[in-house]
């Protein structure tokens, strides 16, 4: 809550600035954290003369958790996850691109231009994708990592050294897949049995943290933890002991995009800034930083070759499928809040 | 205390007669703005129906305080047996909480001890020194705590290597980082106030109580304590109080795995879960028991002071 109230005075903050400056200048991002690099917003504001100003959070809740507390309004574009995306638009947060509008909108690779999350781009682009799986440290277990039983039911050498994301939507996603149930669920059998082997599987966890996920795993406190494809590859290149695994009970796969928010105060701006990212060489900058895949043709060639190698974005042939998190309604949602209420007590 | 100068009927408390409403404007914008209003929205919001993904809907319900007391089990459709779960939480934090102030007393009160016996010119020093820590963000604190206290960091190399353990001692992600945390985050809220009144006690109290053969730990115990004791209580509280809803601390060194009130409440507001209602509830709960506890503090202090008058 902190953190929310801290969000909405800074964009109560921004607001002001935001208003009392020239329209024509001013864009304003609610963002990730560290995830876009500095140059990039530098190299956009010497082509337009736009001015960027950023605001970042940690998780998608918190970021609609904030704009659901009057931050809307205040800011021009967000990054919102896939499941993320569906909901802002059916919270009506969201603004629609008109067809046109977006010079550049070709340049979104096919596979991405037609999303379930957000259908036709009404009112996003791609930004990044990836996955969500975990590293285990093969110093520690020299075993078969590619199953979730890593983190569900560990062998005893890695039992105890388990961090998992302090993510609701993350960690039952995970579980499904080990169940081999589907993530929206509602037969009551199935949904017991969840809430009861995650109570087993708790016992085997060390820590839920999801802002140092990379950092327990570099310095050996962890010897497996869950942790996003492109921290998971900066991960290894610090401790090259670590390995990312796709299981073959499947993955859960995300997307970032770059939405155009509702009463966006610099929408000209915020339509130009979704251009300027669909250029293959800026959003291959991006990709470069963050390690992650885009959603854009052509960024081939600017794209630094290893990311084309990365063990941690390169899925063996065994590997189950990737899965995005699903949205549930609200009656099969609340069963879900209390596994994890239950899981954390 | 303005009203009680003016009914003494001081000449000089006149001066300020007309100006009074105004001078005292501050205190109330402060009062009304910051103090009540904040409380009196959460105190609705705890009876609003709960809008899914975070918000409210304005009608009144009392599902909030249903959540907490009953526990209707997994699917939400079973009668009313009394909810364990929440109060576990709110006594696991109560439990930490306690454990941090006794910490902090324990070395805060030494501490201040300390510096309230040095010569006059240099106290400022002291107090000065014990602040610096804490120019520096909270967060990034309790992150560096973190990565003193982890099996292979500094603390566990340098107790091996002076040959006291053989072994890293496993500190992170038990109860105990949390206290240490907790300690670390809250100390000079427990040093200060019990420094201010160390530094006020007259001394020659304690050379009388030698002179009539009094132990030093009787000197301690029945000369200085009940002299500084509202020092003490003040430190208490303001580390208490704060240790009690924190949730950095649990969540960074304790692990997580368990829910404190601070990390719950943030959920509700921050996480999945999106239930303000609730989390403005469990704030009300939190509130209150606060409220009772320093009132009773507050009556046993009277009543204790009355017996000594």
């Amino acid at each position: 809550m902190k953190t929310m109230l801290k969000t909405t005075a800074t964009g109560m903050a921004l607001a002001l600035t935001a208003t009392a400056a020239t329209a024509e200048g001013e864009l304003v991002v609610y963002h990730w954290f560290e995830y876009m690099p500095q140059e990039l917003l530098d190299k956009f504001t010497a082509e337009t003369g736009i001015k960027v100003t950023m605001d970042t959070y940690d998780s998608n809740e918190a970021m609609l958790a904030s704009l659901k507390a009057g931050a809307l309004g205040t800011y021009d574009v967000a990054v919102p996850g896939d499941y993320m995306v569906s909901i802002l638009a059916g919270e009506g947060l969201l603004d629609t691109i008109a067809e046109g509008e977006l010079v550049n909108k070709g340049n979104i690779a096919p596979e991405w231009a037609d999303p379930s999350f957000d259908p036709g781009r009404a009112s996003s682009i791609p930004y990044q994708w990836g996955s969500t799986s975990f590293m285990v440290d093969t110093a520690v277990y020299g075993g078969d990592i590619d199953t979730t039983d890593i983190l569900f039911n560990p062998p005893a050498e890695l039992s105890g050294k388990i961090n998992m994301l302090d993510s609701q939507g993350e960690v039952l996603a995970m579980a499904a897949l080990h169940l081999g149930m589907e993530q929206c669920s509602t037969d009551r059998e199935k949904l017991k049995s969840m809430n009861a082997m995650l109570q087993e599987a708790k016992g085997h966890w060390a820590s839920f943290n999801s802002d140092t996920a990379k950092e327990v795993l570099v310095s050996g406190d962890a010897a497996v933890g869950q942790i996003y494809d492109g921290f998971g590859a900066k991960a290894r290149s610090e401790r090259a002991s670590l390995k990312y695994a796709f299981p073959t009970q499947g993955y859960v796969v995300w997307m970032d995009n770059v939405v155009l928010l509702r009463d966006a105060p610099n929408r000209i701006n915020a339509l130009k800034f979704m251009d300027f990212l669909l250029e293959p060489e800026n959003i291959a900058a991006v990709s470069n930083y963050a390690r992650y895949a885009s959603g854009v043709s052509g960024t081939a060639d600017h794209l630094d070759p290893e990311l084309a190698t990365l063990p941690e974005s390169n899925p063996s042939a065994e590997a189950g499928a990737g899965v995005f998190i699903e949205v549930c309604d609200e009656a099969t949602q609340a069963v879900y809040d209390q596994i994890w209420t239950n899981l954390k007590k | 205390m303005a009203a009680g100068a003016a009914s003494g009927g001081s000449a000089t408390t006149d001066t300020y007669k007309e100006a009074r409403t105004w001078l005292l404007m501050p205190a109330w914008v402060v009062l009304l703005f910051l103090s009540l209003a904040p409380v009196a929205m959460m105190l609705i919001y705890s009876f609003l129906t709960k809008e899914f993904r975070g918000g409210v809907i304005w009608e009144f319900s009392f599902a909030a305080y249903d959540q907490f007391f009953c526990d209707r089990g997994l699917f939400g459709d079973e009668g009313c047996t009394f909810e364990w779960t929440y109060m576990t939480i709110f006594w696991r934090s109560i439990w930490q909480a306690g454990a941090a102030t006794l910490l902090s007393l324990a070395i805060g009160f030494p501490t201040a001890y300390f510096i309230a016996t040095r010569p006059e010119n240099v106290r400022p020093l002291w107090v000065f020194l014990i602040t610096i820590p804490y120019w520096v963000n909270l967060l990034i604190r309790t992150v560096s705590m973190k990565f003193l206290l982890r099996d292979k960091g500094p603390l566990n190399d340098f107790l091996m290597s002076i040959g006291l353990i053989d072994s890293p001692l496993h500190i992170i992600n038990t109860n105990f980082a949390v206290q240490l945390g907790l300690f670390y985050s809250y100390l000079p809220f427990m040093v200060l106030p019990i420094y201010a009144a160390v530094e006020r006690y007259n001394f020659s109290l304690s050379e009388a109580a030698a002179d009539l053969y009094a132990s030093k730990f009787t000197t301690l115990w029945r000369i200085l304590l009940p002299a500084v004791k509202p020092g003490v209580i003040a430190g208490c509280i303001l580390v208490f109080v704060p240790s009690l809803g924190s949730f950095l601390a649990p969540d960074l060194l304790g692990g997580a795995k368990n829910f404190m009130i601070g990390s719950l409440i943030e959920e509700q507001f921050k996480g999945n879960a999106g239930n303000w209602p609730f989390g403005a509830a469990a704030s009300m709960i939190l509130l209150s028991l606060v409220l009772v506890i320093l009132l009773i503090f507050a009556r046993q202090q009277a009543k204790a002071e009355k017996a000594e008058g």
